[in-house]
């Protein structure tokens, strides 16, 4: 559940390096402001399930550890416009006991709920998740398919970035210095439209995608597709948005056609690399029909019958 | 090293100690407090030996900095028996063979009382899988998941 790669070498470090310093600001404004004065390398901690196991494996040896989540709204789920507003510091547990959420968003939350154990889930977060920046990062293919958004603060104060935007490559993010993500937000949804995520795991849970599939639909009265969006997990360097495979199912009610075109448009958007967990080909295939049955999952939640 | 104080609630206990900026409750409840029923396994959050709950919410101690429960409260598997008297899941642990090294068995106690007081008629299926983050390389968890529903049933009895 852990990828924790390889420590660069570093001999003597014990000698010469000092002890990190750990920060609670005050303020939003504050926290950006002593990330921006870091000179050496700072984290921002929150559920702590990545950055506390990279700082155990000295893959990661922060200078300076920024503790956020007394900010206020951190750990806050609020109705914000018909959506939601999920404070960075809000649990995956926490997420999952939110009914409303759960109910407008269940692909998101299904997402989140699939990240570690017992334990893990009541640390770990979706911002953290996202800003971890692991292509095969759960929490992040509904989080795209959803058009979520994440409230970036910085030293010229916030602004609004959707999240597919956020990860730029394993490990990196589109973030400035001195910026972090306070929250993300849940857009509104008309009736009859649902969400879904499906990963292929080779055991029952605790593991890392091999491939995974987030899909969003919106129907009309009558059970037709008007809007689809598709994301694809650990098939590419970041999760990757499919505009393809989600016009497949525009304007149809899933018949056989359609799910032709969003499986061979997903599998077209494939670039795995083949490692331990999975071959390129076994990526691309896999990728394909877990898009299928979450679009047929989404479309079902959606109340459309098949 | 500049030590940072903290004040935090250990088993309804105010509790103060100093401890460095980068080290996890795991090795503050052992090393500075005496409290050495939490277990390091792993050290990175997988096997679950290290189980306490915090603010009511089961964790991996190993993965909390010692820094961040200032104010917060911390249960550990020392505040579970009352006194003398153990609690059902502890006595059933031993009545049942629900152990044998007994490395995991604190960490899987706290895990299955913070289940029982959410969910106090799981499942075996439920029961399973909110242990899945608590490994154990002796019992082959049948006799555990067995301990965890005699003792469910005796708590909903009581």
């Amino acid at each position: 559940m852990h990828e924790s790669g390889c420590a660069a070498f570093a001999p003597f470090a014990e000698s010469w390096k000092t002890q990190m310093r750990y920060v609670k600001p005050e303020s939003f404004e504050a926290a950006s402001a002593v990330l921006v004065a870091e000179q050496g390398i700072a984290r921002i901690l929150t559920g702590g399930t990545d950055v506390l196991v990279m700082l155990k494996a000295e893959v990661v040896e922060p200078d300076l550890m920024v503790d956020i989540k007394h900010l206020p709204g951190m750990r806050d789920i609020v109705s914000e416009d018909g959506g939601y507003r999920i404070g960075a510091a809000v649990s995956s547990a926490q997420l999952g006991e939110h009914a409303g959420v759960k109910a407008m968003w269940p692909g998101v939350v299904e997402g989140a709920e699939l990240i570690g154990s017992t334990q893990v889930q009541n640390r770990a977060t979706m911002v953290g998740n996202l800003c971890t920046a692991s292509p095969a990062a759960d929490s992040v293919p509904a989080l795209v398919t959803a058009n979520a958004m994440a409230r970036v603060h910085g030293p010229d104060g916030a602004r609004d970035v959707p999240v597919v935007d956020i990860p730029i490559a394993p490990g990196k993010t589109s973030l400035l210095k001195g910026e972090f993500i306070s929250s993300i937000y849940l857009p509104a949804r008309p009736d009859h439209a649902a969400d879904a995520y499906l990963r292929f795991i080779p055991r029952t849970e605790m593991d890392i995608a091999v491939s995974s599939a987030a899909v969003s639909l919106e129907l009309d009265a009558s059970g037709t597709v008007t809007a689809a969006c598709v994301a694809l997990g650990a098939v590419a360097p970041t999760v990757r948005l499919v505009p393809d495979a989600g016009a497949a199912l525009i304007g149809t009610k899933l018949d056989a056609a359609a799910i032709a075109g969003l499986v061979a448009a997903a599998e077209a958007a494939c670039s795995p690399i083949t490692d331990k967990r999975g071959t390129i080909e076994f990526r691309t295939k896999t990728a394909g029909v877990l898009a299928k049955r979450a679009a047929h999952i989404a479309y079902s939640r959606a109340g459309g019958k098949t | 090293m500049k030590m940072i104080p903290v004040e935090t609630t250990i088993n309804g206990d105010r509790t103060e100690f100093l401890c460095n900026s980068d080290e996890s409750l795991l090795d503050v409840l052992r090393d500075r407090l005496g409290l050495t029923g939490a277990k390091e396994g792993c050290g990175t959050g997988d096997c679950g030996a290290c189980s306490v709950t915090l603010n009511g919410r089961l964790v991996c101690s190993c993965l909390v900095l010692g820094v961040e429960v200032d104010g917060a409260e911390v249960e550990t598997i020392e505040g579970m028996a009352d006194g003398e008297m153990l609690h059902p899941l502890q006595r059933i642990f031993i009545e049942e063979a629900a152990l044998q090294c007994g490395i995991c068995t604190p960490g899987i106690l706290i895990a299955a009382k913070s289940l029982l007081e959410k969910n106090p008629d799981p499942t075996d299926t439920e029961v399973r899988y909110w242990l899945a983050g608590n490994l154990c390389r002796c019992t082959g968890y049948d006799k555990i998941i067995k301990a965890v529903q005699k003792a469910a049933a005796e708590m909903r009895a009581a």
